[in-house]
């Protein structure tokens, strides 16, 4: 693997194999001893132009449980008109040895640009480009939604015939669209449900069915619901009117908790609002995945980094 | 005393083949088997000649953005590309809203050289959209100006844009609207629709132009005005000016060579030499709009010739500037897009190329037939090679096209201006009528 820029070009195979090492990752991380050497002298950047707390310490984690040095790059708001270009930042990297670049951007496409320009030869991780894609969030909830359903069988397999809803700010959210593309790979059927306002002007390309009514989605009984954070600055922008009436139509509440089968796993890529898109009655219950998700995060982004710096490559370079 | 020059075997708009004898920068002659002792004659055999083409938008950047473009580089640009004239876009700094501004273009033109600069002048002071600039004043300066537009922001205010209409009929002006509701295109980043749904890139709706320009129709027949509207994009733009014309209105409308060519696909691979504003659209626009222009609904194709410095594109998609260069493109694109496709022939390329828009633009001497006695602003074209465009065929300041690396047909072979060579042999010249 080259990069990892989206799950839109991700080949089913290429997926499973990410999933796969990850198993495998995950096992390393119940020994004693977390560490393995396998990265040693390798340089990993985590170049974030966003503040992403949660997003870095996964990846400095994953990265470090590997043994590659860590760099963390810490360049918010940079463009043109602020100050360095990405091309000015992208070479100093390339001046400095990296071998790995994770990038979160506020820009969608950043990544790729990156990745295309000529600027750099590493390999480029997309840790989330403003409303474009977020891939291994995504790979890290196919991850969670595998290995709760059919745990320590989860090899190999993928998510033919799991049903799953996400519910939220579609238009913006980069985790959305990781996800739809992903889940459609691995089989799974994707359902959508947002006010009409969140969901893109045209997604008729989209593998997904879209809902505007959460209580209609629910009862279809979904094998897993994911609930996304709900940005409050969207109000100013009119999107919806208030948060009170944002959480009464699109949150998931005890009485919808309830409505929920009790064999559906909540889903929330963090940090929540509790009370908002999320009650913590749902946030806390036994079918929530939250921290799971977290921990998995690591396990995904060490295969990820493995795969990207230490993985076999037939002469394509490719997977 | 500039040299004789005599044509021979040009097809006239590409109709029948003929000599041109140019002298004292008038068509001294038209005819078969012309001599003239002395004039330097010149195989024309084949090649298409067409009356000097005349863009009613082009971006010099000069006064304020040198970097990007100046007057005589957007002219070398022009010339490459077989225009005799060039409308400058008044988004200069300072902004050309005074009489002031618009003679100093104009006589960096005329020092240039290679074609005829003629000036736009803003509509409000500074683009602004809050008053009117001292219309009368440009248009009564030695720059005559009668075209006005804010282009690069929509006069948004539905009021001032009826005063302008109106105020500009005193001296046979038009308004050159740049057709975007601002509030619905805050942000906005390429056209809204299934690609930018997938890319996450901030939409710019089609209705975000049409809504803008049925008002202004509907304005401009109220008022009893002229209005011209910059670069349509979509199909439903096409529909509206259609409409209006059949009701009477007196509105023209033009079209960019890349809306003409090129669709919103090219966005996905977040390469920002393919933002532009308008942005460009779907494949179904890209052919409403080549069928309007074939039937006449859409008047002109004008290049909007957008220079940016590598820096501005060579970035994220976001923070990359709008626009490409096309004035050393457009023939060939047209060609492309318009003529291979035989939807229009090589005369309806004279009228959509120069009769009219230097009509639009009250212009004399451009887009004057290929006759005796007419000022010899002549393209001779090339419409028989086939070649990948390059940065070699630039002739501007900046490489911002779209076309690099895609196969373009034809080649301008011979532009004069006024009689004097400004390209010979498909290469500019260092000075206008010097030939080596």
């Amino acid at each position: 693997m080259r990069h990892l820029l989206d799950t839109k070009t991700l080949a089913r195979e290429e997926a499973l194999r990410i999933l796969d090492v990850a198993e495998d990752m995950a096992d390393t991380q119940r020994r004693e001893v977390k560490k393995l050497p396998t990265l040693r002298g390798k340089t990993v950047v985590n170049l974030f132009f966003e503040d992403s707390t949660r997003t870095r310490i996964s990846f400095e984690a994953a990265a470090k449980r590997l043994s590659a040095d860590v760099i963390n790059f810490s360049a918010k708001g940079s463009s043109v008109s602020k100050g360095e270009s990405l091309q000015d930042t992208a070479q100093t990297l390339q001046a400095m040895g990296a071998d790995a670049v994770v990038i979160r951007h506020g820009a969608s496409g950043a990544p790729r640009t990156l990745a295309t320009s000529g600027w750099i030869t590493a390999g480029v991780v997309n840790a989330g480009d403003g409303t474009h894609e977020h891939p291994t969030q995504a790979l890290l909830d196919a991850f969670t939604i595998r290995k709760r359903t059919f745990g320590d069988d989860s090899r190999g397999r993928d998510l033919a015939g799991l049903r799953v809803t996400i519910v939220g700010d579609i238009l913006h959210s980069r985790v959305a669209r990781s996800n739809v593309w992903l889940l459609d790979t691995l089989g799974a059927e994707v359902t959508l449900v947002a006010p009409p306002t969140l969901v893109p002007q045209d997604v008729s390309a989209w593998p997904a069915r879209i809902l505007f009514d959460l209580d209609e989605a629910i009862s279809y009984g979904p094998d897993a619901l994911m609930m996304l954070r709900i940005q409050l600055e969207r109000m100013g922008a009119a999107y919806f009117p208030t948060e009170r009436e944002y959480s009464r139509r699109w949150g998931l509440d005890a009485t919808r908790l309830a409505a929920l089968g009790t064999g559906s796993m909540v889903m929330h890529p963090g940090p929540m609002n509790r009370g908002l898109e999320i009650s913590a009655d749902a946030a806390d219950s036994p079918r929530s995945t939250v921290l799971e998700q977290v921990t998995n995060g690591v396990s995904v982004r060490m295969a990820v980094l493995y795969l990207l710096l230490a993985g076999t490559t037939d002469e394509r370079g490719e997977l | 005393m500039t040299e004789v020059l005599l044509f021979r075997g040009a097809r006239l708009e590409g109709g029948e083949a003929a000599d041109l004898l140019i002298e004292d920068g008038v068509i001294a002659e038209v005819g078969t088997g012309l001599t003239r002792a002395g004039a330097t004659v010149i195989d024309a055999d084949g090649l298409v000649a067409l009356p000097g083409l005349v863009d009613l938008h082009t971006h010099l950047r000069e006064p304020g953005y040198e970097a990007s473009e100046t007057i005589l580089t957007g002219s070398r640009a022009a010339a490459a590309g077989g225009y005799t004239a060039v409308f400058a876009m008044p988004n200069t700094s300072p902004v050309a809203d005074t009489a002031g501004v618009v003679e100093q273009e104009l006589a960096l033109g005329e020092a240039a050289g290679y074609v005829t600069v003629q000036p736009i002048g803003a509509v409000t002071v500074g683009q602004k959209g809050e008053r009117l600039a001292e219309l009368g004043a440009m248009a009564d300066s030695r720059a005559r100006v009668r075209v006005f537009s804010d282009d690069g922001f929509c006069v948004w205010d539905p009021l001032i844009m009826r005063r302008a209409l109106e105020y500009v009929k005193a001296f046979d002006g038009v308004i050159a609207q740049h057709a975007q509701d601002p509030r619905l295109t805050e942000g906005a980043q390429m056209n809204e629709g299934s690609v930018s749904a997938e890319l996450g890139l901030a939409g710019w709706p089609a209705v975000a132009e049409e809504s803008i320009i049925a008002r202004d129709v509907l304005l401009a027949e109220h008022v009893g005005s002229r209005l011209h509207v910059c670069h349509l994009s979509t199909a439903g733009s096409v529909d509206i000016i259609r409409w209006a014309k059949k009701r009477g209105v007196n509105v023209t409308a033009e079209v960019t060579p890349h809306h003409l060519l090129l669709t919103d696909e090219l966005a996905r691979g977040y390469d920002a030499r393919f933002k532009v504003n308008p942005p460009l659209r779907r494949e179904e626009d890209v052919l409403a709009v080549r069928e309007g222009l074939a039937d006449g609904t859409i008047d002109i194709v004008a290049t909007d010739h957008a220079p940016h410095p590598s820096e501005a594109k060579a970035c994220e998609w976001q923070a990359a500037a709008n626009g490409m260069v096309g004035l050393e493109s457009a023939l060939r694109v047209v060609q492309q897009a318009m003529v291979d496709t035989g939807l229009i022939v090589w005369a309806d390329v004279a009228r959509i190329m120069s009769r009219t828009p230097a009509r639009i633009g009250r212009l004399a001497d451009h887009g004057t037939p290929l006759s005796e006695g007419h000022a010899a602003s002549v393209t001779f074209y090339d419409a028989a090679p086939v070649r990948a465009f390059s940065t070699d065929d630039l002739a501007g300041r900046s490489l911002n096209s779209p076309y690099i690396g895609r196969e373009l047909p034809g080649e301008v072979r011979w532009t004069l201006h006024r009689g004097r060579p400004t390209v010979v042999d498909g290469l500019v010249l260092d000075t206008p009528g010097v030939r080596a």
